[in-house]
């Protein structure tokens, strides 16, 4: 079986082996104690980034390290001992809008972005501020779905942002002031950055959000030092390229396919897999008729050059607005290297992820969109689930069976966990003409009466059946991700404002915490002076939780 | 509010698209995307939301005001500034003026004279029908279903009618929070204490750990679920339904007219 990290002596910084054996010797000390290895401040060097399993105190990516697992190591915390957690700390940001932040937290530092770009560092064992920034936007911003921000990256002695005026900033992890600053794209045409940008070696890689406007979506990364841009990955071929074809006239021009949720990183084959959203306009195929490349799919790129290897897509020519835009999670199981999606169309995919195959597809929502599947084993969309001009129900709506709400996977249960809903829309259709900057979805959605109430669910998949293990049910729907940890727990919230620890074997509720507002946020763990803590975005607020 | 291109339009008393059925259409459309969701489609009132196709509205009257409104919200109400419901692109000012023709076109004059008597319909609701158990309206009334006072001038006729004749097909909406996608429906609810004791109302509020009960004494519990013996929720809404050999037409328009004569105070 190949290793998931091996790294040759240039990796790993070459440092003389009698110096790695004693690191190694200090590594596993402090892991088992908990105690800091580095001191606050220090630089967050890419061997760091590959390595972030021999710090499990610190949570260095969105999903916590390259795979997407968004699993913690951390077990000081467990199912034992969860019914005595309680809250440590409140950090107000004092603004409205939802927040759907992931902290990243380095050596006792907690990082966390708010509403209209908003960007601090907060004392990780008190909530108290270091640093505040906030970007000036311009005042004709028109983000869709709120002035919101994923989170950061962090790499070398900076954090990285992308904002709502499509540029990317580089901030000093230290004092927050602005290092530097690149316009990627053009605000006034759509083009917008919500997501977290992810730090690969001196990269940082970021996708653009905009697929409502009918922008051209791509996939960019910047060298972490400057700021000068080193690759695009346009998600539309234009002429010339292979997919090209794939689009009817000139709809490429305007043809979506955002990148607004964070990818994840394989260092063995040096591959990012970065997801991508809807086609434009996002609910009416006519004028673009193919299968509109590589909208709603997976790619496969190189890190270094932005070459694409492969490409897998889930929804072909996209009438729902069913984004794939959902965390990619790697996981190795059984001397296979796979990545899986819990997909917003309402299914669960498991591929190859050397090869982009198809392993298997298994609904784990209410769909009524896909009856077949074709001879790869891939759904195939009813031809009857189309738009109509007059409106009708498919499930799920448009919001999806999950959305960008970040899915756990945990190592020691097997089980994939997901953020999911039933809810079915009435999906109509009309034209719209393109203008630059304005809404571009050729049609409207409405939710329908016929499945009221929707329902909301924490549900746990198998990926080797691609079944649902276990399901809990909330109250209504949730837009809250989902943390698993060594302690065998599993961390979500709810609409209802609840932060809630669930038995990850079992989804048996063991804790919860009323927190006052609803979640659209994914929650993380870290650990400070030995102590573990367990974050998590809510209301306009980061709460943080840990033992007595 | 959005300023750019259209900015010029912004400054304008009166729709500049004002009878343009092209400009209209477009409203359609922007209004079922950024509007239908609480006024309901074809603007005729959702759970939330007026009914917009009284000529005589509540909190509008010129263009410019509805202008005004669709831009900034209305504080102290669930409706949202312009681009702040964090579901879709908020409006340029064309969009908005193309949703202000689109809901001049549907706008119907109130009839000449109400079908029912108010008089007699405020005498039906606080007597015989029995309706001031439950709603209260203008301060006086009972408190197990939804306050009265402004659904004559936020609801259609025919909304009306429907919650009367068959109240369970759409259960009134209840608390809204700030932060939160749904609001609470009147669900009702059976549940057994840890005591022992039998309850049956309506859910106030609930989540996955705890519900805030009204029972038909109008009594209000606070319970965690976990030490409850039994607890049921049903979408049978505990109003009966008022068939016309309860309440006659004629007496339902009557309560009609009652309810729209506050409602458009």
């Amino acid at each position: 079986m190949r290793g998931r990290v091996k790294l040759n002596r240039r990796e790993r910084g070459d440092l003389p082996q009698s110096a790695r054996r004693f690191a190694f010797v200090l590594i596993m000390i402090c892991c088992t104690c908990l105690v800091l290895l580095h001191p606050a401040g220090a630089q967050v060097t890419s061997e760091r980034l590959l390595n972030s399993a021999k710090e499990p105190q610190n949570w260095l990516t969105y999903s916590g390290d390259y795979s997407g697992r968004r699993f913690s190591p951390l077990n000081q915390i467990n199912a034992t001992n969860v019914r005595s957690l309680s809250a440590k700390w409140v950090y107000q940001i004092g603004a409205t809008g939802k927040l759907e932040t992931t902290p990243l937290v380095v050596d006792g530092i907690l990082y966390a972005t708010g509403q209209d770009d908003r960007a601090f560092a907060l004392d990780a064992r008190t909530g108290r501020p270091i640093w505040l920034y906030q970007r000036q936007l311009p005042s004709d911003i028109r983000p869709c779905c709120g002035r919101v921000n994923r989170g950061l990256a962090i790499s070398g002695d900076k954090v990285f942002i992308g904002t709502l005026d499509a540029h990317v900033i580089a901030l000093d992890s230290k004092t927050g002031n602005v290092v530097w600053d690149v316009a990627a794209a053009d605000y006034r045409t759509g083009h917008s950055f919500t997501v977290a940008p992810l730090a690969v070696k001196n990269l940082v890689v970021i996708g653009a959000s905009g697929g409502e406007y009918g922008i051209r979506g791509f996939i960019d990364a910047y060298d972490a030092a400057t700021g000068e841009r080193q690759w695009r990955f346009y998600t539309v071929p234009g002429p010339g390229e292979p997919g090209h074809e794939t689009w009817e006239g000139d709809s490429w021009k305007v043809g979506g396919a955002p990148a607004w949720n964070t990818g994840t990183y394989d260092p063995v084959t040096n591959q990012i897999f970065w997801p991508t959203g809807n086609p434009a306009p996002s609910n009416r195929g006519e004028g673009r008729a193919g299968d509109n490349l590589y909208s709603n799919s997976l790619l496969a790129l190189n890190a270094d050059t932005g070459k694409m290897n492969w490409y897998f897509q889930f929804t072909k020519h996209d009438e729902h607005d069913w984004d794939a835009t959902q965390v990619p999670v790697m996981i190795d199981s059984g001397g296979k290297h796979l990545i899986a999606q819990a997909n917003r169309n309402g299914f669960f995919y498991v591929l190859d992820r050397t090869t982009g195959k198809l392993v298997s597809a298994n609904a784990y929502g209410k769909i009524t969109w896909s009856d077949t599947k074709d001879a790869e084993g891939r759904p195939i969309a009813k031809k009857e689930a189309s738009p109509t001009l007059e409106g009708h129900t498919v499930c799920p709506g448009a919001l999806g069976t999950t959305n960008f709400m970040a899915p756990a996977y945990n190592p020691q249960t097997s089980l994939f966990y997901v953020t999911a809903r039933d809810q079915c829309d009435i999906f109509s259709t009309a034209p719209q003409p393109y203008e630059p900057g304005h809404a571009y979805y050729g049609s409207a959605y409405f939710p329908s009466e016929e499945a009221r109430p929707y329902a909301g669910f924490l549900k746990a998949i198998d990926p080797a059946t691609g079944q649902v293990k276990w399901q809990f049910q909330h109250t209504s729907p949730t837009w809250s991700g989902v943390l698993s940890t060594a302690g065998g727990l599993v961390f979500t919230g709810d609409a209802e404002g609840n932060f809630i620890a669930l038995d990850a074997a079992s989804g048996k509720p063991l804790w919860h915490f009323q927190m006052g507002g609803a979640v659209y946020a994914a929650p993380m763990a870290f650990a400070v002076d030995g102590k573990q803590y367990v974050a998590i975005a809510a209301g306009s607020a980061i709460y943080a939780f840990g033992l007595p | 509010m959005v300023t750019g291109v259209w900015s010029d339009l912004a400054a304008d008393d009166r729709n500049p698209l004002a009878g343009d059925p092209k400009a209209a259409k477009a409203g359609e459309y922007e209004f079922r995307i950024n509007c239908a969701l609480c006024h309901g489609l074809g603007a005729r009132g959702g759970g939330r939301g007026p009914d917009l196709t009284r000529a005589q509205k509540k909190h509008t009257h010129s263009d410019a005001e509805m202008f005004q409104i669709i831009s900034s919200g209305i504080p102290g109400t669930a409706m949202p500034a312009n681009g702040t419901n964090g579901q879709g692109v908020g409006m340029t000012d064309r969009e908005i003026w193309q949703i202000i023709a689109y809901i001049r076109s549907l706008e119907v004059k109130a009839p000449a004279k109400a079908l029912g008597n108010a008089a007699r319909g405020k005498d039906l609701f606080y007597g015989d029908a029995n309706c001031s158990l439950c709603h209260m309206v203008e301060g006086k009334g009972g408190r197990l279903g939804p306050e009265l006072t402004s659904i004559g001038g936020s609801r259609t006729r025919e909304a009306i009618i429907e919650s009367v004749r068959n109240p369970s097909r759409r259960l009134a909406w209840g608390l809204t929070e700030a932060t939160k996608e749904f609001p609470q429906e009147y669900e009702s609810v059976t549940l057994v204490t840890g005591d022992g004791k039998q309850i049956k109302g309506v859910t106030l509020n609930e989540d996955s750990f705890t519900v805030q009960v009204m029972d038909q004494d109008e009594k209000v519990y606070l319970l965690e679920k976990d030490k409850l013996r039994s607890f049921q929720k049903s979408r049978e809404s505990l109003m009966p339904k008022y068939n016309p050999d309860v309440l006659s037409d004629k007496g339902l328009e009557d309560i009609v007219a009652y309810l729209v004569s506050v409602g458009t105070k």
